[in-house]
């Protein structure tokens, strides 16, 4: 799921349970979950693996 | 008074503990009303057991240094027979049943507890204005925040409601308060204080550790909470500055701070450096990814905890707490483990930047205690989010779990005080109050 779908279905679960004071705080999650996915030792299942320098996850 | 210049008077017979409570209590009695610091006090409780203490003390049993001294613990640890609301409504009918570790550890040293401290609720947020209780407001300003968590602990201690204080710290909790009210605020290594009998927030980021008036005074509690195996009773020898190397972590950490607090850091950090102390530039790599793993860590961890009782009850929360558990809900696993990753690589980060050096410097609190109610406030020409500026420099070292002390660096020209932080190494923290007590004895006054 991306973080736009992700989003979109979160905000529509929190209109339907009556929390609109919910959506700005989803938004701003949204930004960090981005931010998050976008940091460079995230591994893509059609590259090399990045572990180098955290080994213990190896 | 500190625990340092009470407890050979104590032991001395000179003063007596009961006498010592009595001046907290008169202090709570006086200043409580107005700052909102103590959600229990346990008064009666106080006064036998400082009388106890006199008595044992007489009769030739000292116990060490915490004999007879009056201590406040944070809301969020189990006292038994008091409840512990953390701040709560959720938990206002809540009783312990037992002491926490750290509790009893306390009580065995011989401490004397007066009460239990008003926090931010749940301990989830920075400022201690949203607790079931009330508001918690700053001694030097009362508009103001005393920071949080643990707001309470450190109203207590900068106003000698008690001597000392126990708090918990899972992005700053202990750090921010005691920069805000102008304290001592030290977060030992993850793991070093048992978190057992401690309403969690995240149960990998919460430490227990100690705010006093001193530094010597915050090794004095640290060291009773430990483990009897692991304490280490003489406090450190204090070193020269000179031969001490830090390193400042100027990216990320220095470069979102308030103008004054800017001002006072850079003064402080040029007095080491004329007293001799080596300060070079160190790199956090991932220092700009710090926030969204925390966040993504805290949320989740939390969220795993409040399940039940936001569905049950959820108008028992204040309501800026209730909105932060209700979205904690929605994060992802795998959002999760990347965070959990993040945290590893973060981890060794930190341990990258302390190869070679002493330890780490740079400020604890990017701004002076904000006003209460403020969303926002102004920092190099723009607004952030208080909750964001007041997390940006404790928070690394809760993902990383390196012990960190944050000590008075002297105040802005409003008479806000402003705290300085060390961060040792892992496995180190004695070193680290070493240094911190070489850095207290020469920094005192800048502003």
């Amino acid at each position: 799921m991306t973080v736009a779908e992700w989003l979109a279905l979160a905000k529509a679960d929190a209109e339907k349970r009556g929390l609109p004071d919910l959506i700005p705080a989803l938004e701003g999650l949204a930004k960090a979950t981005e931010q998050l996915r976008a940091a460079d030792w995230n591994d893509r299942a059609d590259h090399d693996l990045k572990d180098a320098r955290d080994d213990d996850h190896r | 008074m500190t625990i340092a210049e009470l407890a050979p008077k104590i032991a001395a017979r000179k003063i007596t503990s009961e006498k010592v409570t009595e001046n907290c209590l008169a202090t709570i009695a006086e200043l409580n009303p107005k700052l909102n610091a103590f959600i229990t006090v346990t008064a009666d409780a106080a006064l036998a057991r400082a009388r106890e203490a006199d008595k044992e003390i007489a009769g030739g049993r000292y116990l060490g240094p915490l004999h007879g001294i009056p201590l406040s613990i944070k809301d969020l640890i189990d006292c038994k027979g008091t409840p512990t609301t953390a701040g709560s409504l959720v938990r206002k009918d809540h009783m312990a049943s037992s002491d926490a570790p750290v509790t009893r550890r306390l009580r065995e040293a011989g401490a004397v507890l007066v009460g239990k401290t008003n926090l931010h609720e749940f301990a989830f947020g920075t400022t201690s204005e949203d607790s079931g209780f009330g508001p918690a407001r700053n001694p030097h300003d009362p508009t103001r925040s005393p920071g949080g968590s643990s707001g309470g602990s450190g109203i207590a201690v900068a106003t000698g409601m008690s001597v000392g204080a126990v708090g918990t710290d899972t992005g700053g909790s202990i750090r921010i308060p005691a920069a805000a009210c102008g304290v001592v605020g030290l977060k030992p290594e993850w793991g070093q204080i048992s978190a057992t009998g401690v309403v969690p927030l995240s149960r990998q980021l919460d430490h227990v550790g100690p705010l006093a008036a001193s530094v010597a005074d915050a090794w004095v509690l640290l060291n009773a909470m430990l483990p009897a195996a692991g304490r280490v009773n003489a406090l450190p020898e204090t070193s020269s500055l000179k031969g001490l190397r830090f390193g400042m972590p100027t990216a990320y950490l220095f470069d979102r701070l308030d103008a004054d607090v800017e001002r006072t850091m850079l003064a402080t950090i040029e007095v080491l450096r004329s007293k001799g102390a080596a300060i070079r530039e160190v790199a956090l790599p991932h220092a700009n990814e710090i926030a969204t793993v925390y966040l993504h860590l805290v949320l989740a961890d939390a969220a795993e905890y409040h399940a039940r009782t936001l569905e049950s009850r959820p108008q028992d929360y204040t309501p800026n707490v209730r909105v932060r558990l209700e979205m904690a809900r929605y994060v992802l696993a795998e959002d999760y483990i990347r965070a959990l990753r993040g945290k590893s690589i973060i981890a060794k980060e930190v341990d990258r930047a302390l190869h070679g050096i002493d330890v780490l410097v740079c400020p604890a609190l990017s701004i002076p205690a904000p006003p209460i109610g403020a969303a926002t406030m102004p920092v190099k020409g723009g607004n952030e989010a208080v909750r964001t500026l007041m997390l940006r420099c404790t928070q690394p070292f809760n993902v990383s779990g390196h012990p960190a002390i944050s000590l008075p660096c002297g105040t802005t020209p409003a008479k806000l005080p402003v705290g300085l932080q060390l961060v040792g190494h892992k496995g180190r923290t004695p070193a680290l109050v070493q240094a911190a007590l070489a850095v207290e004895k020469v920094i005192s006054g800048v502003s």
